[in-house]
């Protein structure tokens, strides 16, 4: 079972009922709970946007793109009904934190959805959790049916005449590419999960042809709070822009991996050293992957950086879903590199040519030369390839692809280009075929 | 919807699908966490699956199997009782994802996508399952293990291998 890590610089506003057992709906009632829900229905529409603007939030799921904007894109008339669709597809590599949320406490998923389905005038949200959280789910089911029980949800919530809600809790099947959120609807439909074209966007067209607001677990976990400690109180927590607390999951060569909640803007430095306890087995800092697999690595030289949006950006990296992976110096960064694209090889949906070929030509050119039949010129034809993706793609799968690998090759060229003559660092994670071998392309 | 007169699935699954055909604003939504729960009952997709399915979503089989075939979770073949499913990818990796599949394939005798020829056991490496904070992490059906050692996961294939000698 997934143990739940602590530390003084936490700052706790989304998990602060982690551990207190509000999965029970009592004891989530107890701690405030579905007040802000019913604050949003006294308050309306206009107040529930205009607090989500002051907030800073920005969506958790990996762009940052800030929520208060995001639901006031939605029309306020349309033919079509309006949905709330929360992706808890959570499958970039690195990225543990909805799973906790999920577990911890679902109702504030639920009432989040209901705040966001408030104030874009939709009467039905849906929970889309990945297959493989079963137990998450049957959590999250249980939470939607007391809700149900108490008149949280079904007609006249809360007791308010005419003001209805519904949600729909929904499990995938094994897809990384369903949690990018145009496949998400196609999933949620019952189809392939194959990405849409936009525009139009969702919030125009969404699930089922109707507009729709799509945002990610935590995010959406974010709402209740905001709206009962307001906009401003929670912006302050972090830096400019970037409101809030988030919550981070630092994995890897740590002493104490976890996820912690930290304000915006935090040190790199201070999470892994001081938050995670600093490198396992007193060792040297080689890398980080700093916000789930499909962000462009960084070097130990390049740490003193604050976590949010803007800072990592200018880093020339992201905040992704803020999954922060650690590595220490025995890591061979050309193993590292051959192991992650072969997850995005792997997920590659195969519509567009530049991610279904890059992928595995990457991945192909990549296994040989880890096998040890590379040569120089390799280097450069998965650097070519790579920067041949770049905005070339339906959707972002083949930027997530092409931006980690254009890390690894060009801030650790000289570390391929030893592995060429025979320098390696330590024992190898991924057992070496030897080149000639029939090249078992890895799982898949 | 007309009811399905001879369902190859329990009463209780039955009558779950007759609900999920109903709740969506289009039925065809029901079909993914169909093949899913329809998976768990059955062990697998099979024919009988993909027909009765398609029956109660008023789709062709075809539909539905162009679906099944495009998520990694569902499968067309039997697998062992218990699925024991290895990530290996970064966040596990690093912490020794690689050799817990290793030892699996010793300690089960079987490679990836194999069944045990007692059909207790089937292995997979697959990719993150979001417990990379927990890492490494191993999935056997749908309950996760994690900050695993050799030795610690030998323990849990014995707590599996225990309960069906009960
Ligand atoms: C390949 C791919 C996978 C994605 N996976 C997820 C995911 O698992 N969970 C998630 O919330 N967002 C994921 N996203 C981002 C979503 O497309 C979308 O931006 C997000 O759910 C919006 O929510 P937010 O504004 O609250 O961040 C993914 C995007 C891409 C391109
Ligand atoms: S970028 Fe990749 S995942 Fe996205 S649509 Fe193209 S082939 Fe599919
Ligand atoms: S990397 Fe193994 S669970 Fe995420």
């Amino acid at each position: 079972m997934p143990t739940l890590a602590s530390h003084p610089d936490e700052v706790k506003v989304l998990s602060r009922r982690f551990g207190l057992g509000a999965a029970n709906i009592d004891k989530y009632l107890e701690m405030d709970g579905y007040k802000a829900a019913q604050k949003a229905i006294a308050e309306g529409p206009d107040w529930i946007i205009n607090t989500m603007k002051a907030s800073g939030l920005r969506g958790r799921g990996g762009a940052g793109f800030p929520t208060g904007m995001k639901w006031s894109f939605v029309p306020k008339v349309s033919e079509k009904p309006k949905y709330i669709l929360v992706n808890g597809d959570e499958s970039e590599p690195g990225t543990c934190k909805d799973h906790l949320i999920f577990r911890e406490d679902p109702h504030s998923i639920i009432e989040g959805t209901m705040i966001a389905g408030l104030s874009v005038g939709a009467k039905m949200g849906f929970i889309y959790l990945r297959g493989e959280y079963r137990y998450l789910l049957n959590i999250m089911e249980k939470a939607v049916a007391d809700a149900y029980s108490r008149g949280f949800l079904g007609k006249n919530i809360f007791g308010n005449q005419g003001v209805d809600f519904d949600i729909i809790t929904q499990t995938g099947a094994g897809a990384y590419e369903v949690g990018e959120e145009s496949a998400l609807m196609e999933s949620l439909e019952g189809k392939r999960g194959v990405p849409r074209i936009r525009p139009p966007f969702p919030a125009v067209v969404g699930l089922y042809g109707g507009p729709t607001v799509i945002n990610n677990a935590e995010t959406i976990a974010n709402a209740p709070h905001i709206l009962l400690m307001g906009g401003e109180a929670y912006a302050k927590l972090g830096t400019e822009r970037n409101g809030g607390t988030r919550l981070f999951g630092i994995s890897g060569h740590v002493e104490r991996p976890g996820v912690y909640e930290l304000p915006m803007g935090y040190s790199l430095r201070k999470a892994i050293y001081d938050v995670a306890g600093g490198i396992r087995g007193g060792k040297k800092l080689k890398a980080v992957v700093p916000g789930g697999a499909s962000c462009p690595v960084l070097r130990a030289d390049e740490i003193d950086v604050g976590l949010d949006f803007d800072q990592m950006a200018k880093a020339g990296t992201m905040l992704g879903s803020g999954g922060i992976v650690v590595l220490d110096e025995t890591v061979s960064m050309v193993e590292f590199a051959l192991r992650t694209i072969r997850f995005y090889q792997h997920e590659s949906c195969g519509w567009c040519i530049p991610c279904r070929e890059g992928t595995d030509w990457i991945k192909k050119t990549l296994t040989r030369f880890h096998a040890g039949g590379g040569t120089k010129k390799d280097i450069d034809s998965v650097q070519y390839i790579a920067e041949n993706m770049l905005g070339r793609t339906f959707c972002p799968l083949g930027d997530a692809a092409a931006m980690p690998t254009l890390g690894f090759v060009k801030k650790f060229r000289s570390e391929f280009e030893e592995y060429l003559n025979g320098v390696r660092v330590a024992s190898p994670l991924i057992k070496i075929t030897p080149v000639g071998a029939n090249v078992h392309a890895g799982a898949h | 919807m007309a009811t399905i007169s001879q369902s190859i699935f329990s009463p209780a699954t039955a009558a779950r699908f007759d609900k999920l055909a109903t709740i969506y604003p289009v039925k065809r939504s029901a079909l993914v966490p169909m093949l899913l729960y329809a998976q768990d009952e059955v062990g697998y997709v099979s024919d009988a699956v993909v027909r009765e399915i398609a029956e109660r979503l008023d789709l062709l089989e075809l539909d539905v199997r162009n679906v099944l075939s495009y998520y990694s979770m569902l499968r067309t073949q039997p697998a062992g009782k218990y699925n024991v499913q290895v990530c290996t990818n970064i966040s596990c990796m690093l912490r020794g994802g690689f050799e817990l599949l290793d030892h699996c394939k010793d300690r089960l005798g079987i490679d990836h996508k194999e069944t045990t020829p007692d059909g207790l056991f089937s292995l997979e490496e697959v990719e993150c399952i979001g417990a990379c904070c927990w890492a490494p992490a191993v999935q056997v059906n749908y309950d996760f293990h994690d900050d695993l050692t050799p030795v610690k996961l030998d323990a849990v294939l014995d707590s599996y291998r225990a309960r069906e000698a009960k």
